[in-house]
């Protein structure tokens, strides 16, 4: 019979193996359900999963949807390390667009190379912003910072919503709710020509490098880590659990605002209600999927972006129901669980001899 | 012999670069108290989680009352009569005693009334215990008794004891064993693990001698010394560990006037303590577990800060109000009582765990980057000056088997070279050949002139290594008195707390007072 039994220390190269056996067996699944459906498995699983990755276009659409996640989702790995739950990402992200914005739209007469960088800088002061309120409640009065930044979600939303039907409203805009388009210099520069690549993505890269040298090599991840396995040890070594909550709900909430802003002077280009589609959220399951490890959130961020790219691209091609893209990031998530049980865990078989 | 209840039969379990348990066979009689001897990472623990069925054999078999008996979990292991008490302990902290019992019965045996059963048993076998109190507000000491009464509850057949003695005070020990003895007197089998042999030498009838996963030897205890088994456990001679004085010189920690309330809710607040520790000295802080001595440990590592900092001073200049880094800055390193969790982290690596209290005196950081090739060396360093068995310093300490653990966080430590080292409880679980490693490691360490306080239950300890002895009790302590004008029955008086204020008669240091 197979049994199940806890190991001390799971093997490192495990860790490493699990999500992409999550990936194949979501694969496996998915060919077993289109031929359940009676679609053509093979053709489903190469438009979901390979196609983009043929073109240049598609491939460009990736780094676009994987640049949120990926910036939000190393934020948020840093705080989940350290037992810090930041799920409000979501409203962090819109608090720097806002900002960002903002920025953008008081200065849309003027040219230059510096208003860029400026927006960048308030959109990641507007999510520390918007992080700092879970961060004051959590160590004055000992609030649940789940619970907080949550509900902050939904401020931030409403708050974007009523700013875009009151001041930032665009003037000439026939009443719509809408900001002004931001003018040459809020955009984002494109990397390819005639794609929507922009330059937040090489953001994120930089992003994903100086979180893996602040978690892997600098004493404040260190301690973050400490904190989150072991807090007693923290307090023995004199981390300041305070400081180490501030500090991972600044530095999400920053890398969030930072996204929100890249969304904003990127792809949309102006202010909408409808800006904050999700990103926040799913970053969440990024950086679980990325063990919460810098590198595999980078590749954690591609491969959900790519599900959301090659899902739509299978739903239109092969008139699949709605729900393929979330039915597959569903498996995923959940393949990628059971796996971990397995690598927490050594699956033994226990011949019945032993008995006799 | 009585009739065999537990018989094993070439049980064998390997880990990733160990053969932890190599072909052992041996058989527990009913009724029979049955010492599991070892040093440390002999393979004793890995044994016992085998029978309570935590972990399976890789090849080999066992026999319950003459009938296989492989257990695939604890659960059936409780439900064949089997019982045991961990060497870490497996309860929730904000949970109370009666929860944390609930929670490991069987469903059927935690219903009616379980906090009288919980206060019948422990007055019974004289285990204070109160049900209500939150388990996260106990000493380890506590703790242990918590899941002694728990096991006891079950009406084991075959009680399984991974080094439960070890943070109890001698009075206790004494009730334990009476208990125990009574307890075998009614058919009830028990299986033993102690590092100390003059308890296996009362207690036990035979033993089982493994060394490096393998059976080595079986004896009868009560007819060999304490000696003679150790050098049966170690297969090489040990020396007596070195008694001569060294003369103290100038006070380097003073402990002014240390007054503290208890963080916890039951925990015992600390009440005007005293204290002068000198360099070249050891002083022991002698106590029955929960008496003050975790909060003492805490307000003397910075955990919990002092609120005048001329409370605690380091060669005259108060530092009580520094946090932890900063007093180890100044030259006071620590050895907290329970290693797993608050001496080191334990999945980290070893080289990770030297960082955790080593980084400011071994310079293991450079502009707040980890130096890790230095910190892998200075692990390295301490796991071959303290003879740590390990597979690496990439392991986790998790890995490593309990004593292992405590040589290597007492070797963190003492391998600093720290001007004042406060240690609780520095030899727990350790084999005697490493205890006695440890304790000279100390008494080095006192010579080079460091000043060094040991707060221990181990009475003997206290006694073999201390110039000078203070009991805490009810969170005020005694005088610290020259160890050659104190007897065992005077530190058990002051421990029962007979001895109310301060005795200020055989001052030796002048009680200090704000
Ligand atoms: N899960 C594990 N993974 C890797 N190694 C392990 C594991 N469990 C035990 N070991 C190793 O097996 C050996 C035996 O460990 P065990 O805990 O049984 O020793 P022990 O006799 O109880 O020692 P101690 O007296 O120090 O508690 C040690 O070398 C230990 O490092
Ligand atoms: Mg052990």
């Amino acid at each position: 019979m197979l049994r199940l039994e806890p190991r001390r220390e799971p093997s490192r190269a495990m860790q490493v193996l699990t999500p992409v056996f999550a990936v194949v067996l979501t694969i496996l699944a998915g060919l077993v359900l289109f031929a359940i459906l009676g679609k053509d498995p093979f053709r489903a699983i190469w438009l979901i999963f390979f196609e983009p990755l043929t073109q240049t276009y598609a491939l460009a659409e990736l780094t676009v949807k994987a640049t949120p996640l990926i910036l939000i989702g190393a934020g948020l790995a840093m705080g989940f390390r350290a037992g810090v739950w930041n799920i409000g990402a979501e409203g962090q992200f819109v608090a720097g667009a806002l900002a960002g914005g903002s920025v953008a739209l008081a200065l849309h007469e003027t040219a230059g190379l510096w208003i860029m960088p400026l927006m960048c800088i308030a959109g990641m002061l507007g999510g520390m912003a918007w992080a700092a309120i879970p961060a004051f409640l959590r160590t004055r009065f000992n609030a649940n910072e789940i619970l907080t930044s949550l509900m902050l979600v939904y401020v931030a939303i409403l708050l974007l919503s009523a700013l875009v039907h009151g001041p930032l409203r665009d003037p000439e805009g026939l009443n719509f709710p809408e900001s002004r388009l931001f003018s040459e210099s809020m955009i984002l520069p494109i990397l390819i020509e005639g794609t929507r690549a922009h330059v937040g993505f090489i953001l994120a890269l930089l992003a994903i490098a100086v979180a893996w040298l602040f978690m892997e090599r600098h004493l404040l991840g260190f301690q973050i880590k400490v904190q989150g396995q072991a807090p007693l040890a923290a307090r023995f070594a004199g981390y300041s659990e305070k400081r180490i909550v501030w500090m991972c709900l600044l530095t999400s909430g920053a890398l969030a605002g930072l996204a929100g802003t890249t969304e904003a002077a990127g792809p949309v280009g102006q202010l909408v209600p409808a800006l904050p589609i999700g990103y926040g959220f799913t970053a969440i399951i990024v950086a679980f999927l990325g063990r919460l490890h810098p590198f595999g959130i980078l590749l954690g961020g591609l491969l959900m972006a790519l599900t959301y790219i090659g899902g739509e691209a299978a739903q239109i091609a092969m008139s699949l129901p709605s729900a393929t893209t979330r039915v597959f990031q569903g498996m995923l998530l959940f393949f990628l669980l059971a796996m971990d049980v397995l690598v927490g865990s050594r699956v033994r078989w226990i011949p019945r001899t032993v008995h006799g | 012999m009585p009739e065999p209840l537990l018989e094993l039969d070439g049980i064998t379990r390997a880990f990733p670069g160990v053969l932890a348990n190599d072909d052992i066979s041996f058989r527990v009689g009913e009724g029979e108290i049955h010492a599991l001897l070892g040093e440390n990472g002999a393979g004793k623990s890995t044994l016992v989680k085998i029978i309570y069925g935590v972990l399976r054999p890789d090849a080999g078999a066992m026999t319950l009352r003459g009938k296989p008996f492989a257990p695939h979990r604890p659960s059936e292991a409780r439900a064949e009569g089997i019982g045991m008490i961990f060497q870490h302990f497996s309860l929730f902290e904000a949970l109370t005693v009666a929860e944390n019992i609930a929670l490991g019965m069987a469903p059927e045996l935690a219903k009616g009334d379980l906090r009288g059963r919980i206060v019948e048993v422990s007055t019974r076998y004289g285990l204070r215990l109160d049900p209500d109190l939150m388990v996260g507000d106990l000493s380890v000491g506590q703790r242990q008794r918590v899941e002694i009464v728990r096991c006891l509850l079950q009406d084991p057949q075959l009680i399984i004891m991974d080094e439960p003695t070890s943070v109890l005070t001698p009075q206790e020990v004494e009730v334990l064993f009476e208990t125990l003895r009574r307890l075998a007197g009614e058919g009830c089998s028990i299986l033993y693990i102690s590092h100390k042999l003059e308890e296996i030498r009362v207690l036990c009838e035979h033993a089982t001698i493994l060394r490096g996963g393998r059976v080595v030897a079986t004896c009868t205890p009560g007819e060999e010394t304490a000696r003679s088994l150790a050098e049966m456990m170690l297969g090489e001679s040990l020396s007596p560990p070195a008694t001569d004085r060294r003369t103290p010189g100038e006070v380097r920690l003073r402990l002014d006037g240390l007054s503290m309330a208890s963080d916890t809710q039951f925990g015992t607040d600390l009440d005007d303590i005293g204290l002068e520790v000198r360099s070249g000295e050891i002083v022991g802080i002698a106590g029955v577990a929960g008496n003050g001595q975790t909060l003492l440990m805490s307000a003397l590592i910075g955990e919990i800060r002092a609120e005048r900092r001329e409370a605690i001073q380091l060669d005259g200049r108060p530092v009580g109000h520094l946090p932890p880094h900063g007093r180890r800055k100044a030259g006071i390193c620590f050895v907290p009582e329970e290693r797993l969790g608050h001496a080191a982290v334990p999945d980290m690596s070893l080289t990770e765990n030297v960082i955790l209290s080593a980084r400011m005196r071994k310079n293991l950081s450079r502009n707040s980057f980890l130096n890790l090739p230095r910190a892998a060396r200075y692990a390295g360093d301490v796991v071959a000056r303290f003879g740590v068995k390990t597979a690496g310093v990439d392991h986790a300490a998790r890995s490593l088997s309990g004593g292992n653990l405590q040589k290597f966080v007492v070797g963190r430590e003492i391998m600093q070279e720290p001007s004042v080292l406060v240690a609780s409880q520095p030899t727990w679980g350790v084999d005697a050949g490493a205890a006695a490693f440890i304790q000279e490691a100390l008494i080095q360490l006192a010579k080079d002139g460091t000043a060094v306080l040991v707060i221990s239950q181990d009475l003997d300890e206290l006694f073999a290594i201390s110039d000078r002895i203070a009991v805490i009790a009810n969170g005020r302590l005694s005088t610290a008195d020259p160890v050659e004008e104190l007897t065992i029955e005077q530190i058990g008086l002051r421990m029962g707390g007979q001895v109310r204020g301060r005795p200020d008669t055989l001052g030796a240091a002048e009680p200090a007072h704000a």
